[in-house]
């Protein structure tokens, strides 16, 4: 089935055909959508929807039906975001499954509800306190966001993880044809070793994050570090018109699309431009970067830099050796323009 | 805690890293009571299996040493949260969240109050020691007036640190819960009345009849700086004068248990149910050239309604299409307008910078798009927009029709729109075949359909006065 559908409605299907047994939501320009479909979608099905009191409130709600081994999520945006931080720590602390879904505005601060790309960090290095990620997934389109939040579910209950998708308020808001997926998917397995359901099988099942024993905590984290590195397997990345090359773009997410529309333009006056997307941000797709230190590249974001220089940290860890990047950004809700993007381009060659 | 076992508790306290029969709190404690009274209690109503207690951050952090029961730790202040998460989605479950004062009256006091009000079918008990017992006894929202603590070491003044909070008063002028009682642990006889208190609260977990709080005053030797007997004696005494024990609320005999959930679809059938919603799978044609188009004016001109129509009829085409509203502030300001593609292969930008094809109802919408359309490109706009004065491009053809008059004159002068969608069909400037345009001009209306005729008709005069009028 082709649907019409609105980005943040397509989160809601997506997490449907996941199984998602429950939303947690506070409104917020501009996810609330997705708050709005999950309220009339859920319990149609027969799941839980629960307007939260605040941010705060929402991602321990779902930390508590994560706990119990039931798939939950949240959206939200860019001050919404920042008020999980601490509840992402402990689940990722804990080893609690859960997706939120970051329909990024711009900031600092209020800032307005317009597209940026600035909670980069906040989602790729930790955001909260402690050595910990979350697994982080970047969509581009209406399609992307239904499918990626489907797998989002997947992969958080295969690592016990917060998996955040990356999206904006453009993917957000846009409306475009998108497949329904075909059935639902299947519960995940495993559950009932570690989850607390008030059941006698679970009785003995506890989550908890304190261990004031310095020695227990430092092998815990060594434990989470590991298994971050095993999902390196989970990384990935798309790329586009980019075996001839000279110039490649690196971009994730909305401004990726931008990126695209600039390769065929200048690809249409001869320039061999390419596109290097990464699907997921953590885990990096490192390996397939550093593929492309020998041509020319350039960033194009929307936030200060922040992508740019995980990319060259990238390069730097995979390497040892950091080739010139250019960047074309826009910060404050202004998308980038194909224009500029193309520009940079010329310049190059 | 004395080392007696108590049933339903662990045996011995492994959990805590040693393998122990005392606990970690200190001589004098209430927790380790209140402890022992909840666990017996659930194993008297046969609930151990069914019950999740979530403990708080606070000196009870560690109760899942002892609790023989489903444990999750919440982070500070956010038991109830935590618990309400587990309480919908496991209806079956008893759920307990344990808190303190500074837990549940400071931080955490909006989760509290929020789990209350919605009546979440949980019991929340709140131990009252009016300290911050873990951090080293800080001021708490509980403490008593005069009372010294780490940050109130001249003793807490009304006038600056506010009135002791009493939560247990504060409850009970919610509509929801179900149950409100305070006890206390300071003594044996208050012990029994607690006992009585706690099992009555968990019966109605049992019951599922909705939320019970319970407020347990108890004694913390170690933060007031006092004996194990004057600090239960500062329980009884002064506590007792601004936080008077007793059941505040029972309404356990009207309350009753939630209903079983209505029978829900599953999910495909759910989709299925819009059916006529369906469209075909885009396809990729190198023959058609992706058009690039602006529609924009003010609120009520129908204007988002046009940009869905045009990819309504591009998705019935086997298009590939994106549409991107204005939205948030901008659109409250008046201002309408959306951007969308349609196209033969994959879409990149959503965001038309240089439109091909710009529609414009109103003037200062066609003072902002219309530098921006491209060279070659095609404008359509209201008549009554324009003037001597208008703006103007000599390398874009402009082609202006009477929407909002001939709208106006056939029925409804909202239906502008209508009118400017017969232009785009005619002048063929889309690239869509008719039926498809035909048939979106209909199924944008499908929550209205009341509409359907008269916006028809408005259409077929739209039409007619194109046919004449335009090349
Ligand atoms: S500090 Fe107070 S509340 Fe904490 S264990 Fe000691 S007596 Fe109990």
């Amino acid at each position: 089935m082709v649907r019409l559908m609105k980005g943040n409605e397509a989160v809601v299907a997506g997490a449907l055909y996941a199984g998602c047994d429950a939303f947690f939501g506070y409104p917020i320009t501009p996810a609330s959508e997705i708050a709005h479909a999950a309220a009339e979608w859920l319990p149609a099905v027969g799941r839980v929807f629960i307007q939260a009191e605040c941010e705060t409130a929402s991602i321990n709600m779902v930390y508590g039906a994560g706990a119990a081994g039931k798939l939950a999520m949240t959206a939200t945006s860019g001050p919404g975001m920042s008020l999980m931080q601490e509840g992402l720590s402990y689940m990722a602390g804990t080893g609690i499954p859960g997706v939120v879904v970051n329909i990024q505005r711009a900031g600092p601060a209020l800032g307005n509800v317009y597209t940026e790309q600035a909670d980069y960090n906040q989602a790729v290095k930790g955001g909260g306190h402690g050595s910990y990620h979350a697994m982080v997934l970047a969509p581009a389109s209406v399609q992307e966001l239904c499918d990626g939040t489907m797998r989002a579910f997947a992969l958080a209950f295969q690592y016990r993880t917060p998996v955040i998708v990356l999206s904006d308020a453009a993917q957000g808001q846009m409306t475009e044809s998108m497949r329904l997926p075909v059935v639902e998917h299947d519960r995940p397995a495993g559950v009932a070793a570690w989850a607390v359901q008030g059941t006698a099988a679970s009785r003995g099942n506890l989550h908890t994050s304190i261990f004031l024993d310095v020695d227990v905590l430092e092998g815990i984290n060594r434990d989470l570090q590991r298994k971050y590195a095993a999902m390196q397997v989970e990384a990935a990345a798309e790329e586009y018109r980019i075996d001839d090359a000279e110039v490649v773009f690196l971009a994730y997410g909305t401004s990726s699309r931008i990126a695209r529309t600039a390769v065929d333009q200048l690809r249409a006056t001869g320039v061999r431009a390419g596109l290097f997307r990464p699907l997921t941000l953590f885990p990096f797709p490192r390996e397939a970067l550093c593929r492309l230190a020998d041509r020319k590249l350039v960033v194009v974001e929307m936030s200060c830099g922040q992508f740019r220089e995980d990319v060259i940290g990238q390069f730097a860890a995979g390497i040892r050796k950091v080739p010139e990047v250019q960047l074309v950004h826009r910060m404050g809700g202004v998308l980038v323009s194909v224009d500029a993007v193309a520009e940079a381009a010329r310049k190059l060659v | 805690m004395s080392t007696k076992r108590t049933v339903g508790m662990f045996e011995s306290f492994d959990r805590s890293g040693r393998a122990t029969r005392s606990s970690h709190y200190c001589a004098g404690c209430g927790h380790g009571i209140l402890h022992k009274l909840i666990t017996e209690a659930l194993v008297e109503l046969g609930l151990q299996d069914r019950t999740v207690v979530v403990s708080p951050i606070g000196c009870a952090v560690f109760g899942y040493y002892y609790w023989d029961v489903g444990n999750i730790g919440a982070a500070h202040g956010r038991a109830p949260a935590v618990a309400t998460a587990v309480s919908r989605t496991i209806p079956q479950a008893v759920v307990v969240a344990y808190q303190g004062d500074g837990d549940l009256a400071a931080i955490g006091f909006n989760c509290a109050v929020q789990a209350a009000n919605r009546g979440e079918r949980m019991v929340t008990f709140m131990v009252n020691n009016c300290t911050y017992g873990m951090t080293g006894g800080q001021m708490s929202p509980t403490s008593l007036l005069g009372q010294r603590t780490l940050t109130s070491p001249q003793g807490r003044e009304a006038a600056t640190e506010g009135h002791p909070l009493r939560v247990a008063e504060l409850f009970n002028q919610l509509q929801a819960p179900v149950y409100i009682a305070r006890c206390s642990v300071a003594d044996t006889k208050r012990i029994f009345q607690t006992k009585q208190i706690v099992r009555k609260a968990l019966e109605l977990q049992r019951d599922g009849k909705g939320y019970a709080y319970v407020e347990v005053l108890s004694p913390c030797p170690t933060a007031m700086g006092l004996d194990a007997l004057a600090s239960a004696r500062f329980t009884a005494e002064q506590m007792e004068q601004v936080f008077p024990l007793g059941v505040i609320r029972d309404h356990s005999t009207q309350a009753v248990p939630l209903p079983p959930p209505a029978p829900a679809c599953s999910v495909p059938d759910f989709f299925a149910r819009y059916r006529d919603r369906d469209f075909p799978a885009p396809v990729e044609d190198a023959t058609y050239t992706e058009r690039r188009m602006i529609v924009a004016g003010s609120g009520g001109q129908g204007i988002l309604v046009l940009g869905l129509c045009l990819i309504e009829a591009g998705a019935l085409a086997q298009r590939f299409v994106t549409w991107y509203p204005t939205y948030g502030p901008e659109q409250r300001g008046g201002f309408a307008s959306c951007a969308l593609v349609i196209g033969g292969r994959t879409i990149g930008s959503p965001h038309v910078e240089h439109p091909d094809i710009l529609v414009c109802l109103t003037r200062p919408m066609l003072e902002r798009f219309l530098p921006l359309v491209k060279p070659g490109g095609v404008v359509f706009c209201d008549t009554m927009i324009l003037g001597p004065d208008a703006p103007s491009r000599p390398d874009v053809r402009i082609v202006a029709v009477p929407a909002t008059e001939l709208a106006a004159a056939n029925g409804s002068s909202r239906a502008a729109n209508t009118v400017m969608l017969t232009a785009l069909l005619h002048t063929r400037v889309t690239g869509l075949p008719e039926e498809a345009i035909l048939h979106a001009r209909d199924a944008t209306l499908r929550k209205k359909p009341s509409l359907i005729a008269l916006n028809r008709h408005v259409f077929d005069a739209g039409l007619a006065w194109c046919r004449q009028n335009l090349p």
